[in-house]
């Protein structure tokens, strides 16, 4: 079976600066953790993946296709402070946004939709805010909104960025329960992880990243405390190399 | 005021008000939703040496070629936006301010050079529109409203109005829903497989419409207050879409009525020697109904202060 996701040679710059270095990696079946210091290119990594920055170099395949042969089977939780939570709409309607590839562009949302979207928000323990404005949530409440909308996608690999970041401890229980149920019925998550601590406890695999890998695979062998001060210490080293590297590919 | 004072005095301007300001007021709620008020004020300036341009080339004032040239100028304006952005390393604001007022300018060394100025595309008509100078010659009789051949002889202003006004209503109408996610998070819509960019795109060609069909009713500065007071004003008022939607449409037209009455007729029918620019008072209106939305908004604000973001 073809990895839920595959990266090869990838490379991603903003500007002059690269932000991922060449890297190849396959994300194993089950829950994996993205780990590394900030600016490490986590983020980017994922939004590279799904086509929402542009990539200089490099692969990505998604269960051995291209994203647009699968889009329906990949799901996306983007971070929480990338959107206006002041926005006219309730927790419901943005749930519903899950399954807009599967309606009409116009008119009222179908029976069916509405119901799949209120099923993901009982599952994330939201359902009695369905009709509030999502202005009127907390933090932590918003980010099961945003949870219960990728779950709503019906996704076979939910690819999640930084899930766990200023939640309350509810919700962080709320999206440690799904990520369970996720694995238990077969589907696959990446999530951009922060918290060291909890990496051993929430997932099976990890990959540590500080813009090229510094080591992946199962939590048990590749989460080392050798691993993992290599890819904290070692972002001085890094930029050194890709930025000799960019120079030479800005030539 | 007689009916037929009315019929060809009054109500060409009253429409074309209420079109532009309906249309504007569609509009603008895509754009304050968006963070992107600017990138209204930019396009309504950036169509200008466009329609000069359609204008001088055709050397005549109808509708299409000038629609057409604002359009090129639109995107011409948006695209080196992005491009002054990115390679000039500006940021969105600075960029937009620059392009935008860049091609306002040469639209108006374009006017004197190409000679537009002369004839009546002059400087009072793209600062502050000419409601006042719509006429329908053949309004004489209520009757006119249903001959053909009367209506035919509507300024031609109106037709071009109409037209825009129904296309944009149109294409939000069918593309209720990626708009809708074009605004609230363009990345996930990507994500997803909807055509955020090409909605994004749509969205600002619109705009460039709108702007232009507005444009000779009030104005190419005061489109701004069409396109931003009406969507502002109900941004303060509702958490509901699509009563921020449509109501942003319904306040624009009303604002576009209320502001063409006040000038002229209401003083007039009143006995006063008053007559104010419509534009003007349009504006005026505009910015008043934002003020006291926002004077009213903390007698219904329940909410919790917004979290911070992580």
């Amino acid at each position: 079976m073809s990895a839920p996701l595959e990266v090869q040679h990838l490379t991603v710059a903003y500007g002059e600066k690269p932000a991922v270095w060449d890297v190849t990696w396959s994300a194993p079946p089950g829950l994996t953790a993205i780990v590394g210091p900030n600016g490490a290119g986590k983020s980017t990594l994922l939004k590279a993946a799904l086509g929402l920055v542009p990539v200089l170099s490099g692969e990505v395949r998604f269960f051995g296709r291209r994203l647009d042969d699968v889009r329906n089977r990949v799901g996306y939780l983007p971070q929480r402070a990338s959107v206006d939570w002041d926005f006219p709409a309730t927790a419901l309607d943005v749930v519903c946004m899950a399954r807009y590839p599967r309606m009409r562009w116009w008119g009222v949302v179908p029976r069916a939709e509405k119901q799949a979207a209120r099923a993901a928000l009982e599952q994330v323990g939201m359902s009695e805010y369905a009709d509030r404005q999502i202005g009127r949530l907390s933090g932590g409440q918003q980010q099961r909104v945003f949870l219960a909308r990728a779950l709503a996608q019906d996704a076979d690999l939910v690819l999640m960025d930084e899930p766990f970041a200023a939640v309350d401890a509810a919700t962080e229980a709320a999206i440690v329960g799904v990520l369970r149920s996720l694995a238990e019925r077969g589907r696959h998550v990446v999530a951009v992880h922060h918290d060291l601590a909890t990496v051993p406890e929430y997932f099976s695999s990890v990959l540590l990243l500080n813009a090229r890998v510094f080591a992946a695979g199962p939590v048990k062998e590749a989460f080392t405390n050798r691993n993992i001060a290599a890819t904290y210490g070692a972002r001085l080293a890094v930029l050194d190399e890709a930025s000799v590297g960019a120079a030479a590919v800005g030539t | 005021m007689t009916l037929q004072d009315f019929l060809m005095l009054d109500l060409p301007p009253l429409l074309a008000a209420m079109l532009a300001g309906g249309t504007c007021g569609l509009l603008g709620s895509f754009l304050v939703l968006r963070r992107e008020s600017l990138v209204g004020d930019a396009l309504s300036h950036a169509v200008l040496p466009g329609i000069v341009l359609g204008f001088a080339i055709t050397g005549a004032r109808s509708g299409l070629p000038m629609l057409a040239g604002a359009m090129v100028a639109g995107v011409a304006a948006v695209a080196l936006i992005a491009v002054v952005q990115k390679a000039a390393r500006l940021d969105p604001g600075a960029a937009i301010g620059a392009v935008f007022t860049t091609f306002f300018a040469i639209g108006l060394v374009l006017l004197e050079v190409t000679g537009a100025r002369s004839v009546d595309l002059d400087l009072d008509c793209v600062l502050f529109g000419q409601l006042e100078t719509l006429v329908w010659v053949s309004g004489r009789e209520p009757g006119a409203l249903f001959d053909p051949a009367a209506l035919a002889t509507l300024p031609r202003q109106l037709g071009l109005l109409a037209g825009v006004a129904v296309a944009v209503a149109l294409a939000v109408a069918v593309f209720w829903r990626p708009i809708k996610l074009a605004c609230f998070d363009p990345g996930y819509a990507r994500a997803i497989g909807l055509p955020s960019r090409s909605i994004e795109l749509g969205l600002a060609l619109l705009v460039a419409a709108a702007a232009v069909a507005a444009f000779e009713a009030v104005g190419s500065i005061l489109v701004v207050a069409l396109l931003v007071c009406p969507a502002a004003a109900l941004r303060l008022m509702t958490d509901r879409y699509t009563v921020q939607v449509l109501g942003g449409a319904a306040l624009g037209a009303a604002l576009g009525a209320a502001g063409y009455a006040l000038a002229g007729p209401v003083p007039a029918a009143l006995g006063l020697d008053l007559a104010l620019n419509a534009a003007g008072v349009i504006g005026t209106l505009g910015g008043l109904v934002v003020a006291v939305a926002a004077l009213v908004r903390p007698l219904r604000q329940d909410r919790p202060p917004a979290p911070a973001p992580a």
